[in-house]
């Protein structure tokens, strides 16, 4: 494009009405070849678009325009070969007879465009995936060939692209394959011909806007940005990223018209690598330099240019991201956008510096880019639905291998559980809470119900002591995961937490900026300094850690959006120290609606007694001089507790079976009867489904796909352990839930009536004095009551009291009503 | 200079032999030469050398921090070029070189396609003026070409390479020395041209992305070969490298024309920001092509920097001196901090610590100091410029208002010029980083100011930065030893607060500090700069005894009271302990060495209750 006869133009025109444009699509081919050679009927045949539509709808192949492809590379061509002359002797290829003409191979590769589309066509005819959970196939038959049915889908819908998953086509033909692979310039467009001819054999009456284009996916080796090399340039790959910025609409020109100023002859110049060769010289009058550039009829196409940085979960560390520039043609342009998450597949390219005319040297470093055949968002869903698939990482046979050879040692709970923040000493139930928490249950969808989705994930707080790591904790939680967030409570607004519409500078479009929460889907958000937070930030935490969605109403955009996240947080108490007196309510001073969706509270603190110290005086100087594969021995690596846990989160689904469910019922029955006998409450559904949900999470960690009753009684054991040293009265000493739920303890709250009942009758026994002095009757209930009475209990009686409409207060005065 | 001829006739082995085993053999040549005594002092640097004194496509060396790591580039590692007159077709080798030949035949079959990468380097941010200027010395004495004389300079390069000829050679041709003489004459030409682009006044249009603000010297484009995946963002190395600064790449640069980026698609993906970042004129951002990198433990240049035979002989001989200069260290200290033996004792611990290791993402080692109750009025300024004397490279932040607020700390990548914006917290590691929290005024911190103390309180709890990558944040491990003075205990977290207590008041501050700076001799100045990098590098362990004895008496003190000692304070004295022993010299850690530290930090510990309770309000 940068020839000094080009000149860019708005928009693209119709051209003059040929049914079908000689034009062939491989541009190594030589016209006199073509000519020569091939026949109108013959597949090598591809035409050009001709103009739109005209009055009439047209069908079948040559009725139907043929969209050109710049993806494929018209943009750079070869040198041109008489493929008839040279090749059999330079390439060696086998040129036999075929019915419409010669049997070849494309120049430069061992393509047979007869043999590829046959193949492919068969391929479309016969593939079968019984076994396919792609959305895509989404309310397809499996059991039918699975392109016949899209090909049938493209005549109903009429959009003319046929997605094809590369890993079908290696299943089916493993030949076919690698060709696509490697030549896929030459192989898509034969593709394309044999979808063609398919579709139109079998829907003669369809009409689409042009002809069907086939795009190939999942190119198997879903590489990572750093490891393309020059062997893979040219060649099909599929790599994943973010975008992170996209250009504006580029007209391309794709053919030049020209037209004589003296004889007004017209002619067609094609691009020939990125530009266009002026005629000197008209053919038909032979007029020298009278050709002038006529842009209303020259062709242009759709490019953006749109710039891909690998992500951040594929890098080593300690060094940046690599970028990827990438165009998208035509129909892919603006289907993407800063912030998405994406794999691409493409054609890689390298082109040469421009050479300037006016130097002698050139800079020898080629520009690369991918020219785009397929998008896929992995995040596409996030916003609506679930994206198990997209999220699924590659293992390698032998690391499932060795993840299985872990999952069978009868150990590998507490294994995974002292793994995790080897550093911290101790604490194996936190450790095991948390690695629960990590694992995660599953997924129950009772939506059909009118129940929406149960919760899935596990909340968990810590609480207690400055000091005892809790932060080291969550920094080790935050690494470990991969869509982990860390906040600190202090720091964050709820605008930081959920979601903000912010103005794009560039386009003036209003955007979702999501939040730590909505970041952290399927992941971990891990908020430090919990106490710390504002309560209306603590507010938006209601709805996500039951509902797992966030709602925002903000600048006219309304919406839900999923935050199924797991929240793992840690708060201090009130007083610098933890207060062994006080409930963990009081310790704290978080509201009980919120304490009651944690399903494991935990307190960490500082044990007072001389064995645990001398194991954690051991611990760390071990920790400090300990040399790296000592470490190592004792623990398992990092990469395999992370590799563990996203295989169990993606692969394992466990379910109930009979025995466990009966076990659960009893254990809640159980947990019931405690507080029975005692005229409260100990247990609530709430209850029942963390317990659920800790036992799937073990059942989980075993890899196993069913939960059984060693599941349930750790599941049990575990929530016993933190409801005990997070919901004991500290007054009577036994475990009481409602410390949780209501933030008052059962006995505290009958305590609480017994005072007011006193006091009233009291009042009552001295008969009519319509008004008492405050004082005087908080000395005298004291001196009656045989249970200290604090001036706060006195003043709750009163008030309880008053709602009863019994008295009022009134400064220093108490009048009867 | 001789290794530049042997250069120089290694890429045409290429034309008869497309065999790639020369590169090989290249590599091997060159690090094997510069592994020889001495050999690397020949190579003159970036570092002290003006770019308009070294000569093209000549071998230099360059000590550097990795700034930013561009994304890899393919190149035509071998091509092939017709001879327009004669047809004649030549294979010529890209490698080492910005820059084809002319008439390069692009269709050709025998071009090879290769991959390198380059990366932004900078000189190390924050070097103190004492290390540059020992480093030139040193480099000046060897290289007599370096002579600042514009009118000796061709003399010098005769003289250079006669000296040359005179050593043993058995790779050199007989016909390299007109190339030789025709470079420099070349060379001579190009100076006055370069120079009149004035590298001062032209760097302030252009920014080179400097960590920290003012700072000065070439910034340098790199080109890897080999290796890549064993580098990492600031890291600070040693390359040596085939210089680059053909005009071509300027001109390529400069003389585009708006219409023609407008209409050619492939230029027009660059915006003129990234140009301006990727492709800055080859005065002003030299291209060094590496051939090797050397990691650099350290840039003190008083230390043999190799960690071979040369540098075990140093430190053994050194170990022996080691108490002695402690000792003279301490009371050096001792005054400066105005007669406060038990801060200079802390002060000297703090100088010498190095995160050696992370548990997960527990860094070990650490120990940043918090120096408390600092006389006001340009005292903490003044402690600077003696510890900046001191270690080889330091950074002081004024953590006043308006820096807190305006100043960018934390890296961030600018989609737009496609680059990594630099922060003053991209520093190399060991770097001394001081804080100053006595500038600090009542006021209100603005959103960026937060951000700021945020990354400062991450940097000194994890010894990590968080690089803005605007879609998401990207972890850095470092290792920056932190020092904050400050009035009142900092608000920033500290492993270990230090009241001052001074004893003396000297009435004027300014001439006190003077008087006891002048009053050090640079020989024992300078032995105190090899001290303190060296404890640093010393290995440390601790036998079962004495892990036993620390259980026991961390036991012991929780028995009398349990709050008196927590988890923390003995992670504490660990650090301290291992401090005090490799202060020392000592490499194992004694009962003795224990009890020591105990005793330290109840000293200090003492101190800062006695403080709480004179300010009574204090948390």
């Amino acid at each position: 494009m940068s020839s000094p006869t080009s000149t860019p133009v708005g928009s693209k025109r119709s051209r003059d009405d040929i049914p079908v444009t000689r034009k062939f699509y491989r541009n190594r081919l030589s016209e006199s070849y073509l000519q020569s050679y091939v026949d109108m009927s013959s597949p090598l045949m591809y035409g050009t678009p001709s103009s739109r539509v005209e009055g009439t709808p047209r069908s079948g192949v040559r009725g139907t325009p043929v969209r050109q492809r710049p993806d494929l590379g018209s943009a750079r061509k070869a040198p041109q070969v008489d493929l008839h002359t040279e090749l059999p002797s330079a390439d060696g290829a086998v040129a036999s007879e075929q019915a419409a003409g010669q049997k070849l191979v494309i120049w430069g590769t061992d393509v047979n465009v007869g043999t590829c589309k046959e193949k492919f066509q068969r391929f479309l005819q016969r593939f079968i995936d019984p076994t396919s959970n792609e959305d895509e196939n989404a309310g397809l038959d499996l059991n039918e060939p699975l392109y016949m049915q899209k090909l049938e889908e493209i005549s109903v819908i009429g959009e003319p692209v046929l997605n094809v998953n590369c890993s079908h086509v290696q299943s089916f033909d493993a030949d076919l394959y690698r060709q696509l692979i490697s030549y896929p310039q030459e192989v898509i467009p034969t593709f394309d011909m044999a979808v063609n001819e398919l579709f139109f054999e079998r829907f003669p009456d369809s009409i689409l806007e042009h002809q069907i284009q086939v795009r190939p996916y999942n190119a198997l080796k879903t590489r990572n940005m750093r490891s393309l090399n020059p062997e893979d340039i040219d060649q099909m790959i599929t790599i994943s990223g973010m975008v992170i910025r996209t250009s504006q609409l580029i007209p391309e020109m794709q053919e030049a018209f020209f037209q004589c100023q003296v004889c007004a002859f017209s002619t067609r110049v094609e691009v020939d690598r990125g530009r266009i060769a002026e005629p000197a010289v008209c053919r038909n009058c032979n007029t020298t330099h009278s050709l002038a550039l006529i842009h209303n009829r020259s062709a242009f196409s759709d490019k953006q240019m749109i710039k891909v940085q690998e992500s951040p979960d594929d890098m080593p560390a300690g060094q940046t991201p690599h970028t990827t520039i990438v165009y998208a043609h035509n129909d892919l342009v603006d289907k993407v956008q800063p912030g998405d998450r994406i794999n691409i597949t493409g054609i890689y390219r390298a082109v040469p510096m421009r050479e300037n005319p006016r130097q002698s040297t050139v800079k020898s470093v080629y520009k690369t880019h991918i020219d785009v055949i397929h998008f896929r968002k992995t995040d596409e869903k996030r916003l609506h639905g679930l994206d198990e698939d997209s999220d699924q990482k590659l293992f390698t046979e032998e690391r499932v291998q060795t993840l299985k050879e872990l999952a069978a040692k009868p150990d590998v709970y507490e294994r995974l559980s002292s793994a995790l923040a080897p550093s911290i000493y101790e604490q194996e139930d936190i450790k095991k809470g948390i690695l629960l928490q990590l694992f995660g249950g599953t997924r129950k969808d009772f939506s059909q119900t009118g129940r929406g989705n149960f919760r899935a994930e596990v909340n968990i707080l810590l609480c207690g002591d400055p000091g005892t790591s809790k932060s080291q904790l969550l920094q080790y939680v935050f690494n470990l995961v991969p869509r982990g967030q860390y906040t600190s409570g202090k720091g964050s607004s709820a605008v930081g937490l959920t979601a903000y519409v912010m103005k794009d500078p560039e386009t003036k479009q209003l955007v979702l900026q999501t939040g730590a929460l909505v970041l952290s889907d399927n992941g971990i958000c891990c908020i430090d300094e919990f106490d710390k937070m504002s309560d209306s930030t603590r507010s938006v935490l209601h709805e996500v850690m039951e509902q797992q969605t966030l709602s925002i109403a903000k600048a006219g955009i309304i919406c839900q959006l999923n935050a199924r996240t797991s929240v793992l947080a840690a708060a201090n108490p009130v007083e610098s120290q933890w207060n062994p007196k006080k409930t963990t309510i009081e310790n704290i001073q978080l509201p009980h609606t919120l304490l009651s969706r944690f399903d494991l509270i935990f307190l960490m603190l500082d044990p007072q007694d001389e064995a645990y110290d001398r194991r954690l005086a051991h611990h760390l100087v071990a920790l400090y001089y300990q040399s790296e594969e000592q470490i190592e021995e004792e623990f398992l690596d990092m990469a395999v507790l992370k590799d563990y846990i996203a295989y169990a989160r993606t692969y394992i689904n466990p379910r109930l079976n009979e025995e466990a469910s009966q076990a659960l019922i009893e254990a809640y029955v159980d947990m019931r009867k405690i507080g029975s006998g005692r005229g409260m409450v100990s247990a609530y559904p709430r209850q029942l489904e963390s317990l659920i949900r800790l036992a799937e999470a073990h059942a989980k960690v075993r890899f196993s796909d069913k939960v059984e009753t060693v599941d349930v009684e750790e599941a049990k054991r575990l929530h016993r352990e933190a409801l005990k040293q997070s919901a004991t009265d500290p007054r009577t000493g036994f475990v009481d839930i409602s410390i949780l739920t209501t933030g008052m303890s059962a006995t505290a709250r009958k305590r609480k009536e017994e005072v007011a009942q006193a006091l009233k009758k009291m009042i009552q026994s001295r008969g009519k004095t319509p008004a008492m002095k405050y004082q005087q009757l908080f000395d005298d209930l004291r001196g009656q009551s045989e249970a200290a009475i604090t001036k706060d209990m006195f003043e709750e009686a009163l008030r309880a009291l008053a709602d009863e409409d019994y008295l009022t207060v009134t400064g220093k005065t108490v009048r009867l009503l | 200079m001789r290794m530049w001829f042997v250069c120089r006739f290694c890429c045409p082995a290429a034309q008869s032999n497309s065999n790639p085993e020369w590169e090989a053999k290249v590599l091997e040549y060159f690090k094997g030469q510069l592994r020889e005594k001495e050999s690397h002092s020949w190579v003159p640097s970036l570092n002290d050398v003006p770019l308009h004194y070294l000569k093209p496509n000549s071998l230099v060396k360059f000590r550097c921090l990795v700034q930013d790591m561009f994304d890899p580039e393919f190149y035509m590692g071998v091509y092939e070029t017709v001879d327009p007159s004669t047809k004649a077709n030549v294979l010529r080798c890209g490698k080492y070189k910005d820059v084809t030949e002319c008439g390069v035949d692009l269709n050709s079959r025998n071009t090879v396609t290769a991959e390198r990468q380059t990366f932004y380097c900078v000189p190390i941010p924050g070097e103190s003026p004492w290390a540059k200027e020992i480093s030139f010395l040193s480099a000046a004495r060897v290289v007599p070409s370096t002579s600042y004389v514009p009118s000796r300079q061709k003399r010098s390069y005769e003289e250079d390479d006669d000296d040359m000829d005179t050593q043993p050679q058995k790779q050199r041709e007989p016909h390299t020395e007109p190339h030789g003489n025709g470079d420099s004459k070349r060379q001579e030409t190009e100076a006055p041209s370069s120079q009149t682009t004035a590298p001062s006044d032209c760097s302030s249009h252009l920014d080179l992305n400097f960590p920290l603000p003012g700072e000065r010297g070439p910034a340098c484009l790199v080109k890897v070969y080999e290796g890549l995946d064993s580098f990492k963002l600031n890291d600070t190395l040693e390359i040596y490298g085939i210089l680059s600064v053909n005009p071509v790449l300027t001109v390529l640069g400069e003389e585009k024309d708006p219409s023609l980026l407008l209409l050619n698609p492939t230029e027009s993906m660059e915006t003129p920001e990234e140009q301006r970042a990727h492709d800055p004129p080859a005065s002003l951002v030299p291209r060094l092509h590496m051939l090797y990198a050397r990691p650099l433990q350290h840039n003190n240049p008083l230390l043999p920097s190799a960690p071979t035979e040369d540098q075990s002989a140093f430190v053994s001989s050194f170990l022996v001196e080691m108490a002695s200069v402690r000792a003279e260290l301490l009371a050096y200290l001792t005054h400066v901090l105005l007669g406060d033996g038990l801060a200079a004792e802390y002060l000297l611990l703090h100088l010498i610590s190095n995160v050696y290791t992370r548990r997960d993402v527990l860094p070990l080692g650490k120990f940043t100091l918090n120096l408390s109750g600092c006389p006001l009025n340009s005292y903490t300024e003044r402690l600077y410029q003696i510890v900046q004397q001191l270690v080889p490279c330091s950074y002081r932040l004024s953590m006043s208002l308006h820096t807190m607020n305006s100043m960018r700390l934390v890296p961030k990548k600018d989609y737009v010029a496609n680059r990594l914006v630099s922060g003053a917290l991209q520093l190399a590691r060991n770097t001394s980083l001081f804080l100053d929290e006595t500038q600090l005024e009542q006021g209100q911190l603005d959103s960026s100011g937060v951000r700021n103390i945020t990354a400062l309180g991450n940097l000194i709890s994890w010894q990590k930065v968080d690089y803005d990558f605007s879609y998401h944040q990207m972890e850095f491990p470092c290792n920056i030893n932190v020092l904050v003075t400050s009035e009142g205990r900092s608000l920033l977290p500290s492993d270990c607060q230090v009241p001052l207590q001074p004893q003396v008041t000297p009435p004027n501050m300014e001439e006190y500090l003077t008087t006891i700076h002048m009053a050090q001799f640079t020989s024992q100045i300078n032995k105190f700069r090899v001290y303190l990098s060296l404890a640093r590098t010393l290995d440390y362990s601790i036998s079962d005894e004495v892990t036993k004895a620390v259980e026991d008496d961390f036991v012991d003190m929780r028995k009398d009271d349990p709050q008196s000692v927590t988890a923390e304070d003995l992670h504490r004295m660990l650090v301290v302990a291992r401090l005090l022993s490799l202060s020392l010299g000592q490499t194992t850690l004694s009962r003795d060495g224990w009890m020591r530290a105990k005793h330290i930090d109840m000293l200090r510990r003492s101190r800062t209750e006695q403080q709480k309770s004179l300010n009574g309000n204090e948390p």
